[in-house]
């Protein structure tokens, strides 16, 4: 593993698709790439030790931001996603297994201490009150990671605490606040008798509402400016985005295929030209820096679509930068696509590449005329020359297999030297 | 006759599809039956018609493709074939781990189309170039021997070769010649990696998935 970049601050987030908890286990033995399960078995015996572990966990949990993020994904999938036609999330059942196991585990290892110490007055409400505060702060993440996948929607109050309002959400909430007020009451049973338990709990729930009166309002407008805030600047965003691609590319494509109606090989090839582009800007993930294969193919592809009329179905498996041992392998494959363009008389070509970490192979297949390759003819200086010749001198090979009749298939293969890492 | 629902949330889209197909299709060999604009339309409209082959889009309003199967459940009869404009990987995956037989994109020709409706229809199961590359993508890279629990984890090498002879562009009857086995084979090839991205749990599928926030 290679650290790159100095420059940029490596910030430890909690891990939300690998938790127990809070995540922040995961997400601390991620930022220290150390195994897992050493740390949470350090947070566990760190516990076991006057409770240090729970107060680290904690904290961490409390300042430590989420690694859910705003996902920045294409704009048509961005869009699919927000307008429902795309499956959502589905909350992984498989999940609850062990957090049931590590409950029990956790609540026998309370009563394994508390059988060698002995109990003290604090103990159970203390016990208690962890784990009501561990049930409200698991809901405010879940409420936290729905709004980020909603994000065209204006901060609701209501939804900020409950989420899209499951029963599991309801259920945290109240089962959360209930675990608080009975740590307060049983604290106040075992040291003052019924009555101040009563007192004392009566007091919490005024305090609480009381808060709740006071400050509500002033979250409540808060949320929701910040909500409109937020809407207003996401639509005018897509909107600008959107404006902006449709009069670069769609209108000047119509007007130029307005202009050519009378030929339908110019109007075919626009809109082939138009389809890609859109496509590509609307669902495609990848958007990778520099020149990669799988860039210098799509480009390629474009290119030669552009050019010759020919539909092309470009399939790339894996990736790799095209470094100097690469390149002959893509100027080849330009010149077998070329060829099939130009002489198969077909108006489509398939193109597959796969990386593998010991080599780069490309097929490029067509279902044209064909030719025989024993009598190919000496003219032919684009396959013998920049096909055959370039990939032997760079150390790969070249295979030229064709039927009269049937279609060529160019086969070009080019061994990578492994990186020491 | 092979009778066929089309689920597309855009009417031109689907009215395009029925006359391609009527047009594609010998006389008497499809029936569309119906068609539908979203989930709940889909999953009325198949409940029925019970049609032997629904062309199903990804995208669709109410929860995608994959909704209406999940709906529908496992009892039912109909073959799903998934049509799409979207390219992303793990939407293509997500309906095919979701039932579904196969992914064409909605550039296909109208004779190709037939063609996998009725590979469809007969229980096979259709792979396009594209799905082919995703496929040998999902399942790429080494997985140790010894961490291996199920053949369901990996791909065989005979199903490999398959896979990248249909992402080069073979047809199946190609394919076949190529490796010297009957169409036949080449089909039961197919469907074992179908029921290997259905149902494999392998570490690095799954990760892959999760990733892409689709388990």
């Amino acid at each position: 593993m290679t650290n790159s970049a100095p420059s940029e601050v490596r910030r430890a987030t909690r891990d939300s698709t690998d938790s127990y908890l809070g995540g922040v286990a995961s997400g601390l033995a991620r930022h220290l790439a150390l195994p897992v399960i050493w740390v949470r078995v350090a947070f566990i015996l760190a516990a076991a030790l006057g409770g240090m572990g729970i107060a680290m966990y904690a904290g961490l949990w409390m300042v430590l931001p989420t690694d859910d993020r705003f996902t920045d994904e294409a704009p048509g999938l961005a869009s699919a996603t927000r307008t429902g036609k795309r499956p959502g999330r589905v909350r992984r059942m498989a999940d609850v297994g062990p957090t049931i196991a590590m409950g029990a585990l956790a609540f026998g290892i309370v009563i394994m201490f508390e059988s060698v110490f002995g109990r003290g007055a604090l103990f159970w409400p203390i016990v208690l009150g962890i784990v009501g505060v561990a049930l409200i702060w698991r809901q405010a993440d879940e409420a936290q990671r729905e709004r980020w996948l909603n994000t065209s929607e204006r901060v609701d109050p209501v939804r900020a605490m409950f989420g899209s309002g499951t029963w599991a959400s309801y259920a945290r909430i109240f089962a959360g606040g209930a675990l608080i007020l009975s740590g307060l009451g049983l604290f106040a049973l075992t040291s003052g008798g019924i009555g101040l338990a009563r007192e004392i709990v009566v007091a919490g729930l005024l305090g609480v509402i009381g808060l709740a009166l006071t400050l509500g309002p002033w979250i409540f407008r808060l949320a929701s400016d910040l909500g409109e805030e937020r809407a207003e600047r996401v639509r005018s965003q897509e909107r600008a985005d959107v404006a902006a691609h449709l009069h670069d590319s769609v209108l000047q494509t119509l007007a130029l295929i307005q202009n050519n109606a009378h030929d339908s090989a110019t109007v075919a090839r626009l809109a082939r030209a138009q389809e890609r582009d859109l496509r590509t800007w609307l669902f495609s993930e990848q958007k990778e820096e520099g020149a990669s294969v799988a860039a210098s193919l799509r480009a390629l592809t474009a290119e030669i679509e552009d050019t010759y009329a020919v539909a092309v179905e470009t399939v790339v498996v894996g990736d790799v930068a095209v470094t100097e041992d690469v390149a002959p392998i893509v100027h080849a494959t330009r010149e077998a696509m070329t060829n099939a363009a130009k002489h198969a008389g077909t108006d489509r070509i398939d193109v597959y590449a796969e990386v593998s970490p010991s080599s780069v192979e490309i097929y490029v297949k067509d279902r044209g005329i064909g030719f025989d390759p024993a009598t190919m003819a000496g003219d032919r200086q684009g396959v013998r020359g920049s096909i055959v010749a370039r990939m032997e001198r760079h150390g790969g090979t070249a295979e030229i297999r064709s039927t009269p009749g049937a279609g060529t298939e160019v086969v070009l293969s080019m061994p990578l030297q492994e990186e020491k890492s | 006759m092979t009778r066929v629902v089309i689920v597309d949330d855009h009417a031109m889209f689907r009215a395009g599809v029925r006359a391609e197909l009527q047009n594609a299709a010998s006389p008497g060999a499809l029936d569309i039956v119906a068609d539908a604009e979203d989930v709940a339309t889909a999953v009325a409209a198949i409940r029925e018609h019970r049609p032997d082959v629904v062309l199903l889009d990804v995208h669709l309003p109410g929860g995608g493709g994959v909704e209406v199967m999940r709906q529908l459940g496992a009892a039912t009869e109909t073959r799903f074939l998934a049509l799409s404009v979207s390219d992303a990987a793990e939407d293509v995956i997500g309906t095919i781990r979701g039932g579904a037989r196969g992914y064409v994109t909605k550039t296909i020709t109208g004779p190709e189309l037939v063609a996998a409706i009725q590979r469809v229809a007969e229980g096979d199961a259709v792979f396009s170039p594209r799905l082919a590359g995703f496929v040998l993508d999902a399942f790429a890279g080494s997985i140790e021997v010894a961490a291996v629990d199920e053949d369901l984890d990996r791909l065989t090498e005979r199903e490999r070769e398959v896979m990248r002879l249909i992402a080069r562009g073979y047809a199946y009857k190609e394919v076949a010649k190529e490796l010297f086995i009957s169409v036949k084979t080449v089909e039961t090839h197919m469907s074992s990696v179908l029921r290997k991205l259905q149902l494999s749990s392998r570490h690095e599928l799954t990760r892959w998935a999760s990733d892409r926030r689709l388990l």
